[in-house]
């Protein structure tokens, strides 16, 4: 209750009180259109944005290996939820599209 | 979307917006980084001028390298931008009701207002910012993570408490091994692991680890941390938490993704495994290693020949300070001694100087630094799975006419 007071008198008298807003750009980067790219999209893309996966390596001896490791990792290290019956189809979208 | 905060999913919402007016056409402007995949825009963020994105979500902003060349602080405006977990606490922190608390093995936990923090006495300390991955996008064979060039480093005077003064106040208990330091950054999926890390007690306590408010002069940019980040001088950037808000003293250490199974290195005598290799026996990653760039002219550049032509740049390490700058015009073969510039302690840049004089043709520029300890740079990258620690003497290739 007393918190909430003390909210009340800072709102009313219009004290310093002010929250610091800072707007990110609006982002531009989308997914390259490839096989089940809406899975990628739902899964990769509430976390993180596609130039995370774009910008990756190209040049790889094992594209797939790479990949794999990688959503692996999302799943597994960095607890992203990913379905096990997802990664299959999200791996092939990352090899087709970014396997260079 | 299960286990995703509805705050990112707002954010994520506000994604694909249009950015520019109606009508308008803007062809964004972009950068080749030297190594395979490497073109990045450049973009203008908010208290930031164009800076090199490395990724938008979460925002990792790079240092073009000509901004080294300014002198040897880094403007807050240029300053690089790294984030792990994207989200932000874009519009939760208000400056009035902001509180770090204090807690854990401490005789009084504290819960302090900027205000509170501001009166225990300010200190200033010029220290270098440089990010584990510093030129990730260089390793051979190439590593996975965040592909930066040379640009994820800055220098600034920063202003802000000892955090020996906070502890103090606190009065750290019998039994406390490590600090551990947490921010207003998170994770957007409930099973990410929340970005925390921590410092051992001794070091903590050292008197120069600081809580900083401002930055050259001025308030922290919002994507440097404001209101408050820690400052480890000498160490890398993982350490330096942004929005810092909570201060817990631990009687074990943090046994946490961050610190016990990312930004790990070889415990090695060369901190490397052969390429390919993962890693055996591992430790935290903590000091710089002594580095040096020619910031004056730009890989591939023409310059004039027969004519002085002014080098320039900066050398730094993880804190003994720079006893020694050399360049060679002949692809290694020679050295001379740069001048050394301002000495703004043994945590910062150090700028330098070296007139040379270059003959018609192609030359391979390189400039080494030795550490007052006396450290070197290697000819060869050491490597790393993850891309840390990169330090080799660098090279810049100019055409001369």
């Amino acid at each position: 209750m007393g918190i909430a007071l003390a909210l009340g008198f800072f709102l009313d008298t219009g004290a310093q009180a002010a929250t610091r807003r800072y707007q990110l750009p609006d982002e531009t980067v989308e997914f390259a259109t490839g096989p089940n790219m809406e899975m990628v999209q739902g899964n990769c893309g509430a976390c993180h944005s596609p130039d995370y996966i774009s910008t990756q390596p190209a040049g790889l001896i094992d594209p797939r290996a790479f990949w794999k490791a990688e959503v692996v990792k999302m799943q597994r290290v960095y607890g992203a939820p990913v379905q096990d019956a997802d990664v299959a189809g999200i791996v092939d979208y990352l090899v087709q599209v970014y396997g260079r | 979307m299960p286990g995703v905060n509805r705050r990112a999913l707002l954010q994520l919402a506000g994604a694909g917006a249009g950015i520019f007016g109606a009508g308008t056409t803007v062809r964004a402007q972009t950068v080749e980084m030297p190594f395979a995949n490497g073109t990045r825009p450049l973009v203008a963020y908010p208290e930031k001028r164009k800076l090199i994105r490395m990724t938008s979500r979460p925002p990792q902003l790079e240092t073009p390298m000509a901004v080294f060349d300014e002198g040897p602080i880094t403007p807050n405006d240029a300053f690089y931008v790294r984030y792990h977990l994207a989200d932000l606490p874009l519009d939760t922190i208000d400056p009035v009701t902001f509180r770090l608390e204090v807690k854990g093995l401490v005789a009084r936990p504290l819960s302090l207002s900027l205000d509170d923090i501001k009166k225990m006495g300010a200190t200033e300390l010029v220290a270098v910012s440089q990010c584990s991955g510093n030129g990730r996008g260089f390793f051979e064979p190439r590593v996975a993570g965040g592909q930066a060039g040379n640009g994820l480093m800055g220098n600034a005077r920063w202003t802000g408490v000892p955090l020996k003064t906070v502890l103090d106040r606190a009065g750290i208990r019998a039994g406390a091994v490590q600090v551990r330091f947490d921010g207003l950054d998170g994770p957007v999926a409930d099973g990410t692991p929340d970005f925390a890390k921590a410092l051992m007690l001794d070091h903590a306590r050292d008197g120069e680890v600081m809580l900083a408010w401002g930055m050259n002069g001025a308030g922290l940019p919002f994507l440097n941390g404001y209101p408050l980040r820690l400052v480890v001088p000498g160490y890398f950037g993982t350490y330096w938490v942004k929005h810092l808000n909570e201060i817990t003293v631990l009687d074990k250490p943090l046994d946490n993704f961050w610190m016990t199974t990312a930004y790990r290195i070889p415990d090695n005598d060369c901190n490397c495994v052969a390429p390919r290799t993962a890693l055996a026996k591992t430790k935290p990653i903590g000091r710089f290693k002594v580095r040096s760039f020619i910031t004056s002219v730009a890989d591939g550049a023409h310059v004039t020949a027969g004519r002085p032509l002014p080098l320039r740049g900066i050398a730094f390490d993880g804190g003994g300070g720079i006893r020694q700058v050399q360049i060679s015009i002949d692809n290694g073969s020679t050295w001379i001694d740069a001048k050394l510039g301002e000495d703004l302690g043994r945590y910062s840049f150090r700028g330098w100087t070296a007139p040379v004089t270059l003959t018609a043709g192609p030359h391979a520029l390189k400039v080494r630094a030795v550490s007052n300890s006396g450290e070197t740079q290697p000819v060869e990258q050491p490597w790393n799975p993850s891309g840390y620690l990169r330090n080799l003497i660098e090279t810049t290739t100019v055409n001369a006419a």
